[in-house]
């Protein structure tokens, strides 16, 4: 784990404005880092903060409602919040890009599939348009889309699921991001295609050298293709382990819970039948978190101690971390 | 591509055809459950309304014939496209209606245009700049000439840039007497025309901005908006190229729709402005119970509602890819 971070956000806050105009947190002093060949994976319930972490450092919340509370995400030595907007635009897309959960809506529907590959490439590289186009073609290639120059000229409804989100990935790559945000890419798609759509972007990031943060609820793909693990709730870090070590033994009682509420397939080919383990309650809304644990009304293992106050982030040796005072077994 | 167009529309040119019988069938007897004939009318006209001479007229017209008899004969008529003979102004139909056609043609089209055009760009502005200062003024526009009636905008109009201010003439298509030719008789009838045509436009615009509006909000919340953004697209961009189009598909589809309203809209516009097109010879001849020509003047606005519906079915597969143009079949 020596290679140096591509990435690093440091201690970023991210705060929504209230129906009742209060300012709350959404993502609350969250560190993460990501070195070049690697993936991070990002894991939590619906509504923890996982995909507000990655528009936060896309910068792609709507300001009405959304404003930065502090921290820093630095960038080849450049504090992505501290520019301007529109030097913001020449790096998105370029250095950092961002891939969504919705293939079926997330292209437009009346362009053809090519002319957004190819609008991203005009947008940051002063290249010609028959230029563009050529590596237009070479990305779908790259992404493996058969007759790409067929498809080049076709529309969004013309392709599968799977299809779309392979030129949505063009898209993203169409530039040689340094980092890939991958925001749950294979939610909306069937198993089989979300295997192959993950073993894509592993292999390109291994090609093209990027770092990939990919934002997931799904333990199997953790396992099978991150190298780190990120454990969120309501906005905040809760634990940061190598996935092996997660795996092995996650820390904190909320990243154990999660591991076994995942349904065990060696259990219903040996028939055993048992109920699918589940954590009680839901993510507590985050305008509305009391200043102990946020986890505390849903924790097995929780005390009094748990109230006084949020329990701070423990670093154990290299990038993990747990923040839990009964994090000992 | 353009083959399939021309076919499609054929297609749906004779997939019309049902539906401009049943309008001329329902108009035939409809029309003729307003009390009064033309007999009664040109007899009151004429001052002699004794009963002789009253008979003597719908003998003449062919008005003392049972209903069915009517009925058939000009059912026969229609299907030879022969309008019939409009007793008030004792010339065919057809040749009064052709002659009219072409101004009542100018007007919706400007009118279309402009409410189009204008509707487009307001709603998309006030979605853009939503909860703004501008937003609000349009929006309030928009109400305001949502809610007026067209005949009190047309005569606002009439007192306030005619009489008022001068800018613009009180009615009529051409300057009488002035006998322009050329180009300054092209600048003179859109000199007319521009009065008549706002006062039209009016509540389509309020109609298209709102419509526009709402869909523009909805189009700049999809997905694909942000995987522009993520691209690293500006603001502008991201409208002209991704939104504006996606949002509107919904304004295509109403302003379709509302060609045919828009005609009704065109009687009351043209008897205000004077405008010397079909709204103004239906409504003219409604009062002379003049029952053919106006028979004939439905006869062509259905026509003309089921090509403009074609047209704009075909427009909608030019702007959206995802239309095709099916032919469907009735069986199977």
């Amino acid at each position: 784990m020596a290679a140096e971070n591509l990435l690093s956000v440091e201690r970023i806050r991210t705060e929504f404005r209230s129906t009742r105009g209060a300012w709350f947190p959404v993502v609350d002093e969250v560190d993460l880092s990501v070195a070049a060949g690697e993936t991070l994976a990002v894991v939590g319930e619906s509504g923890c903060g996982k995909s507000m972490l990655a528009h936060s450092i896309m910068r792609l919340l709507p300001p009405r409602i959304a404003r930065s509370g502090g921290g820093r995400v630095m960038l080849d030595g450049r504090d992505l919040l501290a520019l301007s907007e529109a030097e913001m635009r020449g790096v998105r897309g370029k250095d950092v890009s961002m891939i969504f959960q919705e293939p079926m809506t997330s292209l437009n529907p009346l362009m053809p599939v090519g002319r957004q590959i190819v609008e991203s490439i005009l947008e940051h590289d002063d290249c010609s348009r028959a230029d563009a186009n050529r590596r237009g073609l070479e990305l779908m290639d790259l992404v493996g889309i058969p007759e790409a120059r067929a498809r080049f000229d076709q529309y969004p409804h013309h392709l599968s699921g799977g299809m779309r989100q392979r030129i949505v990935i063009a898209i993203a790559l169409a530039c040689r991001p340094k980092v890939l945000i991958a925001d749950e890419p294979t939610t909306a798609l069937d198993v089989t295609i979300q295997a192959q759509v993950l073993a894509l972007i592993d292999r390109l990031k291994s090609e093209l050298g990027m770092g990939v943060i990919l934002i997931t609820h799904d333990l199997g793909v953790v396992a099978e293709w991150a190298q780190r693990v990120m454990v969120m709730y309501a906005g905040r870090k809760v634990e940061e382990a190598d996935a092996e070590s997660f795996f092995r033994g996650p820390k904190h009682p909320y990243s154990r819970a999660l591991l076994a509420s995942v349904p065990r397939p060696e259990d219903v080919l040996s028939g055993i039948v048992r109920p699918l383990a589940e954590i009680p309650g839901a993510v507590p809304p985050m305008d509305r978190l009391g200043q102990g644990c946020a986890f505390y009304q849903r924790c097995d293992r929780r005390s009094d101690a748990c109230l006084a106050a949020a329990p701070p982030l423990q670093q154990g040796d290299r990038h993990n971390a747990v923040a839990c005072i009964h994090s000992e077994p | 591509m353009w083959v399939a167009r021309g076919k499609y529309i054929l297609d749906r040119l004779i997939r019309g055809l049902p539906i401009i019988l049943a309008i001329v069938v329902v108009n035939f007897f409809l029309i003729r459950l307003a009390p009064g004939d033309a007999a009664q009318v040109l007899a009151g006209e004429a001052g002699a309304a004794s009963e002789q001479y009253m008979e003597q007229i719908r003998r003449q017209f062919g008005l003392d014939q049972p209903l069915y008899v009517q009925f058939f004969s000009y059912m026969k008529n229609i299907a030879l496209f022969d309008l019939g003979y409009s007793f008030r102004h004792n010339r065919e139909v057809s040749s009064l209606i052709f002659e009219r056609l072409g101004a009542t043609a100018l007007l919706m089209t400007a009118a279309m245009i402009v409410s189009v055009s204008l509707g487009i760009v307001l709603g998309a502005v006030a979605a853009i700049r939503d909860r703004t200062l501008i937003s609000h003024i349009i929006t309030v526009f928009a109400v305001v000439s949502y809610a007026t009636p067209l005949f009190w905008i047309g005569l606002m109009f009439i007192i306030v840039f005619s009489i008022h201010l001068g800018w613009f003439p009180t009615s009529g298509i051409i300057t009488v007497g002035a006998d322009y030719t050329g180009l300054r008789a092209m600048l003179d009838v859109l000199h007319h025309l521009v009065l008549p045509a706002l006062a039209l436009s009016c509540f389509y615009i309020a109609l298209y901005t709102r419509l526009m509006r709402a869909s523009m909000l909805e189009t700049l919340g999809l997905d694909f908006i942000k995987t522009a953004r993520a691209k690293g697209l500006g603001d502008r961009k991201i409208v002209v190229r991704h939104a504006l189009r996606n949002a509107i598909l919904p304004v295509l589809t109403m302003a379709g729709v509302q060609v045919s309203a828009m005609l009704g809209g065109s009687v009351i516009i043209e008897s205000v402005f004077g405008w010397p097109g079909l709204g103004l010879l239906a409504f003219e001849s409604l009062f002379a119970r003049d029952l053919n020509l106006l028979l004939g003047i439905f006869f062509l606005s259905s026509i003309l509602v089921v090509v403009t519906n074609a047209v704009v079915d075909v427009i909608y597969t030019i702007v959206d890819p995802r239309i095709e143009l099916k032919r469907k079949r009735a069986h199977g």
